[in-house]
């Protein structure tokens, strides 16, 4: 037995955003149901060395270099910007990087560039990430750029090289995945909660074959900034992509970009054809009711294992028998007792950060809590852009974060995945905006509770697992 | 690459739930370049408990999971320190995607049974056996006188069964890619990144 493709939609039936995206870019399509896709945009950055190697190894040219963009996020340092990297190894990555690009003639966003940042932060802000196109990165966040209403996912290195040297990629059409919430949210709950809502429904691995098109009139009222959060957080529900359809919100954020079209409008006309058709098919469809969702916290060591606020940690004993071993563990690794109340879990360190929950809205988010207060664990905010950075100092919000006795750093990876260095120490526990709580991801030992950046700054105010509501109380 | 057929193998029974792309390899060791091998680092956070599976069966070339095996990360580097270190087939019930997708590209088979079968192969190698054999022309697994059935990706089946690569068959399609590039370029103006945005 085999698995069997999804079948393709008959010639004018009702398509979906993700139909219409797949057949767009299918310049071939094999009996096996394989279809040769063409590229649009591919990032690259320090990672992607793998890939470089290959065609090195191969003498092999870049086929369309202007469609391939590298930015350098992984392994810079957020400190000490302008100075040289102290740490050899990691130097080496960042030049290795500067090398690849411009031996094959790739514009790179470097660390000196002012429009450095995490990639999937540059490529929106930048305009490069447009409704319409594929998009793909060695990165899985490349799930981010769905927002827009693209198809973009994350690729291995070997996909990576086959890109810069084809610019087209082999794929099976995904299976499709409506996710739709309606209603209003309440005070204090986003995207973050929205997402992390979703896959404790679905599982870590619920959206695996899947592509997730997220709908319904709290997606439509999300700004970009969550929408990108959103899909951002579509592979931690095994998801390889998500994606919203474009809109006036999208259309908006997009004019005037700097690598955005000139013929705008008429970009918009083409762009206005994507969103799903009437009738359309899903392969699968779940439904939300936003105004059931609380502000939702990690606790355990996949994104699956998130409870609302006010909840208390789970009994193996009391759990299925197959699910107990591994509830058990996650509980033993997060040094938690079953039962315990999640705002009696106390934390060491915070972190602001990522490609998930680092943009200006995000950082809004986390200050409107701390103005006026102090954090009581150390912790650090890494803007997701050089661009963002500067926004956010235009703002005023360096401020709010440094008087709450927070570490203003420059942007990057960071202490989402420890590459360049900020990590926790072993045993650790931080509240963190990022987007895996995998055992020792940021750092040997650490122990990592996800959630939204207001959630994050409520629990820097108090020191443990809180629920931001009432500390917003008052605040608009 | 090398085709895979059949491999006659020790496995190892790893009965965890979501081994994610950071167990198989910490993100500290990624700045290795792939000539110094990458089977040193392999579990390498996981492998300091003298208990852990694999250094009870450090001769494994078949691991047998539970479900959501190498979610996570885009990472190539865990199916290569898989395959340094000589596995070159998992079983486990779901496969994180874009690790499914890596393994077929390396040679090896990500084999998808489901939870009931991953159960009982667990239980035939906790209970002492050692061997299994993966049959990709069959799609079977053979443990003595259990037989489990796997399924793969059609395309993916056919690529590891004969060791391709995908770039010989889309360079036996160039002529459709020049094609398609100069006909979207017309459809499309609007999708070439705007000039514009490089003389920052």
């Amino acid at each position: 037995m085999t698995l069997a493709p999804p079948p393709m939609p008959p010639a004018g039936a009702p398509r979906s955003l993700i139909d219409k995206l797949f057949d767009s870019h299918s310049i071939v399509t094999l009996e096996d149901g394989q279809a040769l896709l063409w590229i649009d945009r591919h990032f690259v950055h320090e990672g992607s060395h793998h890939a470089f190697a290959r065609l090195a190894a191969t003498n092999t040219a870049v086929s369309r270099p202007h469609l391939t963009f590298g930015v350098a996020d992984h392994y810079v340092p957020t400190r000490g910007r302008g100075c040289p990297i102290a740490d050899a190894g990691i130097a080496r990555m960042v030049a290795q990087l500067e090398q690849n690009t411009a031996r094959h003639n790739i514009l790179l966003f470097g660390l000196d560039d002012p429009r450095q940042g995490i990639v999937h932060v540059v490529g929106p802000e930048q305009g490069l990430t447009l409704p319409g196109l594929t998009i793909v990165c060695g990165d899985s966040h490349t799930s981010t750029h769905g927002a827009f209403g693209a198809l973009a996912f994350g690729i291995g290195a070997s996909e990576v090289a086959h890109v810069l040297t084809t610019q087209t990629l082999w794929q099976q059409r995904p299976r499709r995945l409506l996710v739709r919430v309606d209603g209003p949210l309440g005070m204090g709950i986003g995207a973050k909660d929205i997402a992390l809502t979703i896959i404790a429904r679905l599982g870590a691995d619920g959206g695996v074959g899947h592509a997730i098109e997220y709908a319904g009139s709290t997606i439509t009222a999300l700004s970009m900034e969550g929408r990108m959060t959103l899909c951002n957080l579509s592979i931690e529900c095994g998801a390889r992509c998500g994606m919203v359809a474009p809109d006036e919100t999208t259309f908006a954020y997009l004019r005037g970009r700097p690598f955005a079209p000139d013929a705008f409008d008429a970009a918009v006309a083409d762009w206005r054809r994507l969103p799903s058709d009437p009738g359309c098919v899903h392969d699968r469809a779940i439904s939300l009711d936003a105004t059931e969702i609380a502000p939702i916290v990690t606790w355990g060591v996949t994104p699956e294992q998130a409870l609302p606020i006010m909840a208390r940690l789970p009994d193996p004993e009391a759990a299925d028998p197959a699910a107990r071993a591994q509830m058990r563990a996650a509980l033993d690794y997060m040094a938690l007792r079953p039962g315990q109340a999640l705002t009696d879990i106390a934390i060491d360190r915070v972190f602001i950060g990522s490609c998930t929950n680092a943009r200006i809205e995000d950082l809004r988010a986390a200050a409107a809590v701390l103005s006026g207060r102090r954090s009581v664990v150390p912790g650090m905010v890494s803007p997701g852009s050089s661009l963002v950075k500067q926004q956010a100092e235009q703002e005023g919000l360096d401020r709010v974060f440094i008087e709450a006795g927070l570490e203003w750093v420059a942007s990057g990876c960071s202490m989402c995945v420890g590459m360049n260095g900020d990590l926790l120490a072993p045993g650790e526990r931080a509240a963190s905006t990022t987007n895996r709580n995998f055992k020792g991801r940021q750092g040997p030992g650490s122990r990592t509770h996800l959630m939204s950046p207001a959630m994050v700054a409520a629990a820097a105010v108090t020191g443990h697992l809180t629920d931001v509501r009432p500390l917003l109380a008052g605040r608009g | 690459m090398r085709p895979f057929t059949r491999l006659d193998a020790v496995a190892c029974a790893l009965p965890i739930v979501a081994v994610d792309t950071d167990q198989i390899i910490p993100a500290r060791f990624m700045q290795r370049p792939r000539s110094e091998g990458y089977a040193p680092v392999l579990f390498h956070d996981l492998r300091t408990d003298p208990a852990f599976p694999l250094n009870l069966r450090p001769d494994a070339k078949i691991l047998v999971a539970r479900r959501n095996f190498g979610s996570g990360s885009s990472r190539e580097a865990a199916v290569y320190a898989l395959v340094d270190y000589g596995i070159t087939c998992v079983v486990a019930p779901s496969f994180g995607d874009i690790f499914a997708a890596n393994s077929v590209n390396n040679g090896l088979l990500p084999a998808k049974v489901t939870e009931a079968e991953a159960g009982a192969l667990l239980a035939v190698l906790a209970d002492g056996r050692l061997m299994l054999v993966v049959d990709l022309a069959t799609q079977t697994i053979a443990a003595g006188n259990l037989r489990v059935d796997f399924t793969i990706d059609p395309a993916w089946r056919t690529k590891l069964l004969n060791g391709w690569d995908d770039l010989d068959l889309t360079r036996s399609h160039s002529a459709a890619i020049e094609a398609f590039a100069l006909a979207d370029a017309r459809a499309r103006p609007w999708l070439q990144p705007n000039p514009r945005g490089r003389s920052f």
